[in-house]
């Protein structure tokens, strides 16, 4: 019997990326945000959910992808914490997908430092490589100040 | 078979005992407090028969409740304590400090088993034997002819017998509760008459005609007797909070509301908008009551501190208190509760002396420890004072250098105050001996730092051989403050109030002028003294504004005891506003406190004043200093920046002054002036002033004397001249540009004063003029 996933995917740069879908609160779309000024780099500021300040971690800049241009506003996918939810930000949303467990492997050796470290596996589904982000990896932030 | 094996089983297996145990560890620790002040208290007023049956009662709650749940250790050492307490009750036995100390001790203990069963659920394997073996000493003194300490009949206590206003028996608590019948208790009274030795509720329960949970209920209906008049619930200190919470939620949308009735004509909406907020208002201002405790809660615990202590090092101190019931949000009473501790500890350890060296010093040996508390301003003060050694000043300036917290010549140079404040400096501890109760070299400055971080202020005087003052300032409560908010980059921040000290304004031309370099360091003249000069934009690496800036905002804040001025591109408006922790992946960042939720929904940072004024090192005192007194020197050049007193004399001329060379602005009646060789005269203050008309002297014709004269007091050398005006215009504060004019006489020159032309009064030359040379007024 194969142990099936669901897991709530989205796009950063043309890479198909997916969260455990019981981590994510909730998706929103583009909010306004406060920029923090000195903040780490991969922090792109606070949103306002519902009365309630969310950290925005910009998953681009964490993963080492392009900047976003301007025009190019990203969503929320909201990650559920004990101590408050934090946010990240993606380029798009994408469906709910159910995965199955044999079709898992470890990220391949060619995929770079940084990149990896993010990354726990991929699913081999048919029309597109999914890759299964380390949600914990991703909202953490190195105590290093912006260039 | 034990009596108690019964009720801990059922401990076990039945629903709601964990309430009732949690219920009886959170009263019985209060009894506990409530039994070491009522305690202290009775050591001053030995003959108080309220007190002792107060702490009677609290060592018989103890014993009856911790019985019932099968608590054996409480149970042997609560009896004997309670023994104890009969004999002082009969009168037999008188309180002295050696039993005050044994029944603290016995307190402790008591506590220590409470601490065990809340965390472990049993009473731990600690030994009370030396408790109970030194409260038996005790009795040992005592005439045998008193007997064994009565057991409870049906809920019977010595209180009881004496009182007339006694609770109810237990017995009758639960007949009345039909929780058994009258037989059951008759039968377990008969029981206990022939020698069982159980209390009542113990008896029921082993037969099983009462639940334990019934017996506990039942004791605390009769404790609950001694307190009709308690009107209050408990609630949890989380559901408070997120009430407090939710309040802040609707203090935001409360502000988002009103933002939109400036677009809207609706008056039904603007009404009922108005209703929002008048109730909103009320509903915070009704929850934040609710998380306010009197100071009196942390204080309570003080003077058992105090006691250990003196009795500790063999000193006497009286603690007093004022302003108990001055109230305080939960979680600042909970944040200054060590600080006041140690500020305690401190204070008892170094402050006060030996007895005999009071005595020597003609004090009464019995050193005071003042404690008073009091809202002023919004902010609530704590002041706590001891009459005992002081600070050695000198002594400490000496530690300062040898420690290399300041240089010699620094302290060769510091004030009074700002030596004092060196005991608050990290790694300083002034008492050469280092005792085991304070004094470890983390001390004050620990004080400091945590009065510091919940926006309070802490300062010291002291005067050697007399004592010693510690005033604290702390904030109502941290959860909703007011705040300024400015703008700079595009982004708003929100500063703290309390750290705000005003704003200055600097419109075009005049802000090139009044912003000044020093060693690379931007400051601005205010009101002689240099201010140094934080710019927010380059702080927080963000771009200003574009455009030239028509002026310069400057917010003088407060950082510890340093002021600096932080340049901002615009300041907004002052608003109440909610504040939120930031993120821990935020926590790096030191220069902000956390975030509020502006009127309009969009998150704006709150900005840590200390941590900004630290980052851009304005903190550091040596340059500060070394500022004020450049500062100090260039006052004396005549473009700096003044104060300028304007006035008018004769019908049309303006004319200025130096504002620090007026002594005093008064107003003479026309029949006051008297004439001495031919000059007008006026008795002043005991002394005879000399007046000089200005616009007589300046040729500007005489005006019709009004009834009132217009006189500016000139104060030099001890001796004072009046200068007669026509009508004080105004105070400025400007940088003025002197105009110098050829054979000005008693003028500096002119300069342009709001807009107007304004002769500039050289007071010294006028006087040599008029042969009134400052030295040589006559009189």
């Amino acid at each position: 019997m194969n142990i099936e996933r669901q897991l709530c995917t989205f796009f950063l740069q043309g890479l198909f990326f997916g969260v455990e879908v019981e981590r994510v609160q909730e998706v929103i779309r583009y909010q306004e945000m406060t920029r923090v000024p000195l903040a780490p780099a991969v922090i792109a500021g606070l949103i306002n959910l519902r009365g309630q300040i969310v950290t925005a971690i910009d998953l681009r800049q964490q993963l080492g992808l392009s900047a976003r241009t301007s025009e190019e506003l990203p969503m929320n996918v909201v990650i559920r914490r004990d101590d408050g939810p934090i946010s990240l930000l993606v380029d798009e949303i994408g469906d709910v997908v159910e995965v199955d467990e044999h079709l898992f492997e470890h990220p391949p050796d060619t995929l770079d430092g940084q990149r990896r470290e993010f990354i726990r596996g991929v699913y081999k589904l048919k029309e597109q490589l999914l890759l299964l982000l380390d949600s914990e990896k991703a909202m953490s932030v190195v105590g290093n100040r912006p260039a | 078979m034990d009596p108690n094996q019964p009720a801990n089983q059922l401990t076990n297996t039945m629903d709601g005992m964990d309430e009732v145990i949690k219920e009886f560890l959170v009263e019985s620790n209060e009894g506990l407090d409530r039994f070491d002040r009522d305690l202290i208290a009775l050591e001053k007023d030995k003959t108080s028969r309220e007190l002792l049956d107060s702490i009677f009662r609290a060592v018989h709650t103890i014993k009856g409740t911790g019985g019932v749940l099968g608590y054996e250790k409480l149970v042997s050492i609560s009896h004997v304590g309670e023994s104890v307490l009969s004999k002082m009750r009969d009168g037999v036995l008188l309180l002295s400090p050696e039993i005050a100390t044994v029944l603290l001790a016995m307190a402790d203990s008591l506590r220590r088993i409470l601490e065990q069963i809340a965390l472990n659920g049993n009473e731990g394997d600690g030994d009370c034997s030396r408790v109970v073996q030194k409260l038996s000493e005790l009795l040992k003194d005592v005439r045998p002819s008193a007997d064994q300490p009565a057991r409870d009949r049906v809920g019977d206590s010595p209180v009881q017998a004496k009182d007339r206003n006694s609770p109810p028996r237990l017995g009758e608590i639960l007949v009345s509760a039909e929780h058994c019948g009258a037989d059951d208790v008759r039968v377990a009274v008969q029981l206990q008459e022939e020698g069982d030795p159980r209390p009542v509720g113990e008896i029921l329960v082993s037969k099983r005609v009462v639940a334990p949970l019934a017996i506990a209920e039942a004791l605390k209906a009769q404790i609950e007797h001694h307190d009709i008049t308690s009107n209050t619930i408990r609630v949890d200190v989380a559901l408070l909070d997120k009430v407090m919470n939710l309040v802040g939620e609707l203090v935001l949308a409360r502000n988002q509301v009103l933002q939109f009735t400036g677009t809207q004509e609706d008056s039904g909406f603007l009404s009922t908008a108005q209703r929002l907020n008048l109730i909103t208002t009320e509903l915070q201002e009704g929850v934040m009551k609710t998380r306010m405790q009197p100071i009196g809660n942390v204080w309570s615990k003080l003077p058992r501190i105090v006691r250990d202590l003196s009795v500790g090092c063999g000193k006497r101190v009286e603690v007093q208190m004022e302003g108990t019931e001055t109230e305080l949000d939960k979680t600042i009473i909970e944040a200054i509760k060590d600080p006041l501790t140690h500020i305690i500890r401190n204070a008892v350890d170094h402050g006060i002396e030996m007895p005999d060296v009071r005595v020597a010093r003609g004090k009464s040996p019995d050193g005071r420890l003042m404690l008073r508390a009091f809202h002023e301003g919004g902010q609530v003060n704590i002041e706590i004072s001891d009459d005992g050694d002081g600070i050695a000043t000198e002594k400490l300036k000496a530690k300062a250098v040898a420690k290399g917290i300041i240089t010699a010549e620094h302290a060769a140079r510091m004030s009074e105050r700002e030596v004092l404040n060196l005991v608050f400096a990290p790694g300083l501890s002034t008492v050469e001996q280092v005792s085991n109760i304070s004094g470890r070299g983390v001390g004050m400055d620990v004080v400091k730092t945590n009065i510091e971080k919940i926006g309070g202020t802490v300062d010291v005087q002291s005067t050697s051989g007399q004592g010693t003052l510690l005033k604290i300032k702390i904030p109502l409560t941290l959860a909703i403050i007011p705040a300024l908010v400015v703008t700079s980059g595009g982004e708003r921040f929100a500063i703290p109030q309390v750290s705000l000290v005003e704003l200055v304004r600097c419109e075009g031309e005049q802000a090139g002028h009044s912003i000044e370099d020093v060693h690379g360091a931007s400051v601005y003249r205010l009101r002689g003294n240099l201010l140094p000069l934080v710019y927010l934009n380059r702080e927080l690496h963000i771009s200003t504004a574009q455009g030239a800036a028509q002026s310069v905002n400057i917010v003088v804040l407060q950082a510890g005891d340093r002021q600096f001025g932080l340049v901002v591109d615009d300041i907004n408006d002052t608003e109440e506003i909610v504040v939120k922790p930031l993120s821990k992946q935020l926590k790096g960042v030191s220069c902000f406190a956390g975030a509020t939720i502006m009127g309009d929904g969009r998150v704006a940072l709150i900005l840590d004043v200390l941590g900004l004024a630290q980052m851009a090192r304005v903190v550091s005192e040596l340059r500060e200093k070394s500022l004020a007194e450049h500062g100090a020197k260039s006052t004396d050049n005549l473009d700096a920046r003044e104060s300028w007193l304007l006035f008018r004399i004769g019908s049309g001329g303006r004319m200025a002054m130096p504002l620090s060379l007026v002594s005093r602005l008064e107003e003479f009646p026309v029949s006051q002036v008297e004439r001495s060789t031919g000059q007008e005269v006026i008795q002043y203050r005991e002394q005879i002033m000399p007046l000089i008309r200005l616009a007589q002297a300046f040729g500007h014709g005489a005006v019709a004397d009004s009834e009132l004269l217009q006189v500016i007091v000139y104060s030099s050398h001890g001796r004072s001249v009046g200068l007669i005006v026509n009508e004080i215009l105004d105070i400025v504060d400007q940088q003025v540009a002197v105009q110098h004019i050829h054979d000005a006489g008693a003028l500096r020159g002119t300069a342009v004063i709001q807009q107007h032309v304004t002769d500039l009064l050289d007071v010294p030359a006028l006087l040599a003029e008029q042969h009134l040379s400052s030295e040589g007024v006559v009189a």
